[in-house]
């Protein structure tokens, strides 16, 4: 009973944190530019919180590369399960333009499973937003909510 | 007194990049701060050895996302100067509209996460808010929000039709007016003083000899701006580079908000001087066909996105006409790059440097990007010690970090 | 075509010295591969928006004379450079050791065409 409260909640207002994985900014700025008055986030529950403890889900923006993997790998360690990934923009993807570059290992799926992919360079705001919807559908079927 | 290592960064609210700095505190104060940098670092100047030198234009623009534009305008001025190519004088002031539209959103961001650092979340939301409509802008005349790939070497791709030039005046305009509102709030507010004034000082001597550059080194009274070399078309528009004195954070702040102003009355002077005439001279590319490239197209579905997305807000007037003119440019082979150049550009944070060296082959042979960030770190390790641990974010914040600028 | 001052080994520390005590800033050093002939290191500096060179050829595995003592901001550049090309200096302020940027898994000179030698420390 109180399970399927927080359940709820958790479906309802998902926590993301948001993590600069060696992104050009390109994709951060339009994470952030979710957030303002325009696009709004907060409006559908969803709230951007700086502890990766207090997340459900993680947005990852950017190419890994040889230093940040041990961050990026830290920082879904500390995420409480059910947790969803989303990979932003191209580079979050696969590489993007970087993935010839010497320091750069790939897409974040090479370091920790991803969820969801959002494309684009940089992704648009909007893109985003449904990337984050999309990844709650995956967070349902892990808690066995059909719905 | 006992010493504390506290690491800040590099996942941390305030930043929206990973940057780490290893923070050594007694008490409340901050006795020492050491970087560590290479979460960013990817090595993109070594990749001109695969990427042939007209597509490096689109490595370069990615070397930073909030400045695309003008780390692409600095490159194309460089290989132009070592091909010894002419730019129309339209390219010159095109680019020059494109690259102050640039300021504008990136010091709009900045001044937004600034005042989000001292805890001002409504002065955020306000000027983010007032970006979207530059964002907006961006986006009706070069199809892309961020990356903003415009510039080609001997011009630029896109024009701008009178009816587009006379919709931005019209929202430069308006967003002016949203910008002179919140002027007493970012410069009279209480809260504001309280947290800027005096914080993270940096003296005039101090910001010359540690290389600090940009609104840093504008902020401590030196009157030193990349524009006044007159590149794109700033030698025909009189700049005057803004100038304060304290050295504080609550100065760089100012410089950068009437820096906001300056640069929107730049775009209007920039449209009102904009000479008829070619967008592009055409240059080698480094195919070995001469097929010139055809680049335009109809906007079709981002007009009805547009439409979707922004039915609710209050424009002057839906843009015109978003469909791009046919044949925007064509590019003929007439020879690769061979020499040397360093070339120079303002960007929002300060002066970018590039240095291109090219042996006559279709890649460069050097690529040597100099960021404004970079240079800006130097003062930041001079100014935290001394400083209180609650200001530390604030401070950081104040030379306006752009880390993926920083590593490349 | 780019006019550099061509500058020795052994002058460089003194005319950083120079430069400073004149009021210019220092803008950046960019080192270049040239192969064979060894490295390039081109000292940029500027004052009232002019800006001049100073070029300096070294075969490769020369330790040069750090200017940070001189220009701390240097002391960035020449960890970079480090990094990227294994070349060493000497008296650096902070030396991260070729560690700037780096992981040890690609610590191979990524900069340069051959990688002829092991780092020294």
């Amino acid at each position: 009973m109180l399970g399927n409260l927080i359940n709820q909640g958790r479906i309802k207002s998902p926590w993301v944190v948001h993590f600069d994985c060696g992104s050009c900014n390109g994709c951060d700025i339009e994470v952030l530019a979710c957030l303002t008055p325009l696009y709004d986030i907060e409006r559908f529950g969803i709230l951007n919180i700086g502890n990766p403890k207090h997340a459900d889900v993680l947005l990852v923006t950017g190419t890994v590369n040889q230093r940040n993997k041990h961050v990026l790998k830290n920082i879904y360690d500390q995420m409480p399960t059910p947790k969803a990934v989303i990979a932003i923009g191209a580079c979050g993807c696969s590489g993007g333009v970087f993935r010839e570059a010497y320091n750069v290992v790939g897409g974040v799926d090479k370091v920790i499973p991803v969820d969801v992919y959002v494309p684009g360079c940089p992704a648009r705001p909007e893109a985003i937003i449904d990337g984050v919807v999309a990844a709650l559908e995956k967070v349902k079927k892990l808690l066995g909510m059909t719905a | 007194m006992a010493r504390t290592i506290l690491p800040f960064g590099p996942q941390h609210p305030v930043l929206p990049e990973p940057l780490h700095l290893k923070l050594t505190i007694e008490d409340e104060t901050v006795v020492e701060a050491l970087p560590t940098l290479g979460y960013v670092h990817r090595g993109l100047e070594k990749l001109c050895e695969v990427r042939d030198f007209n597509q490096m234009i689109q490595i370069v623009e990615r070397v930073c996302g909030i400045c695309s534009c003008l780390h692409a305008l600095c490159y194309c001025e460089g290989v132009e100067q070592i091909m010894g190519v002419e730019v129309p004088r339209r390219a010159k002031y095109l680019r020059t509209i494109w690259g102050e539209l640039h300021r504008v959103h990136s010091h709009l961001l900045w001044l937004g996460l600034f005042a989000d650092a001292f805890g001002f979340e409504s002065l955020f939301m306000q000027f983010w808010r007032v970006r979207e409509r530059i964002m907006d802008i961006m986006e009706a005349t070069c199809g892309n929000r961020v990356v903003v790939s415009v510039n080609v070497i001997g011009g630029v791709r896109r024009d701008l039709t009178p009816e587009q030039c006379a919709w931005i005046e019209q929202e430069v305009a308006i967003a002016e007016k949203e910008i002179r509102q919140l002027t007493s709030t970012i410069l009279n507010d209480y809260t504001v003083k309280k947290r800027c004034c005096g914080k993270g000082v940096l003296t005039k001597d101090q910001a010359y000899q540690l290389g600090a550059v940009g609104p840093m080194l504008r902020g401590s009274g030196w009157a030193q701006d990349a524009r006044q070399t007159g590149y794109a078309a700033f030698g025909e528009l009189g700049f005057e580079p803004i100038v304060e004195f304290d050295g504080d954070c609550y100065a760089r702040s100012a410089v950068r908000f009437r820096e906001t102003l300056q640069s929107l009355d730049l775009v209007r002077l920039a449209i009102a001087r904009m000479p008829a005439g070619e967008t592009a001279t055409n240059v080698g590319g480094a195919g070995d066909d001469d097929t010139p490239q055809v680049i335009g197209g109809k906007r079709g579905d981002i007009m009805q996105a547009y439409n979707r997305d922004k039915s609710h807000r209050v424009v002057a007037a839906p843009p015109p006409n978003l469909d791009i003119p046919a044949g925007a440019i064509a590019a003929k082979v007439k020879g690769k790059p061979q020499g040397e150049a360093v070339t120079r550009v303002e960007q929002p944070r300060g002066e970018l440097m590039y240095y291109l060296k090219a042996d006559g082959s279709k890649h460069m042979d050097r690529v040597r990007i100099r960021t404004p960030t970079f240079a800006n770190i130097p003062p930041l390790l001079a100014m935290l010690p001394g400083c209180e641990l609650a200001d530390v974010p604030v401070i950081v914040l104040s030379i306006d970090p752009c880390i993926s600028c920083t590593e490349r | 075509m780019l006019e550099t001052i061509p500058l020795s080994l052994d002058q460089v520390a003194a005319v950083a010295k120079e430069c400073f005590d004149d009021g210019w800033r220092q803008v950046t050093m960019s080192a270049v591969d040239c192969g064979e002939a060894g490295f390039e290191i081109l000292y940029h500096y500027d004052k009232d928006l002019v800006m001049k060179h100073y070029r300096l050829s070294i075969p490769k595995e020369t330790v040069v004379p750090s200017i940070s003592p001189v220009y701390f901001c240097a002391l960035l550049i020449e960890n970079e450079i480090r990094d990227q090309f294994g070349i060493c200096f000497s008296d650096i302020v902070l030396d991260f050791g070729g560690a700037l940027y780096l992981e040890a898994e690609v610590r191979a000179m990524p900069f340069c065409k051959v990688s002829v030698a092991e780092k020294q420390s």
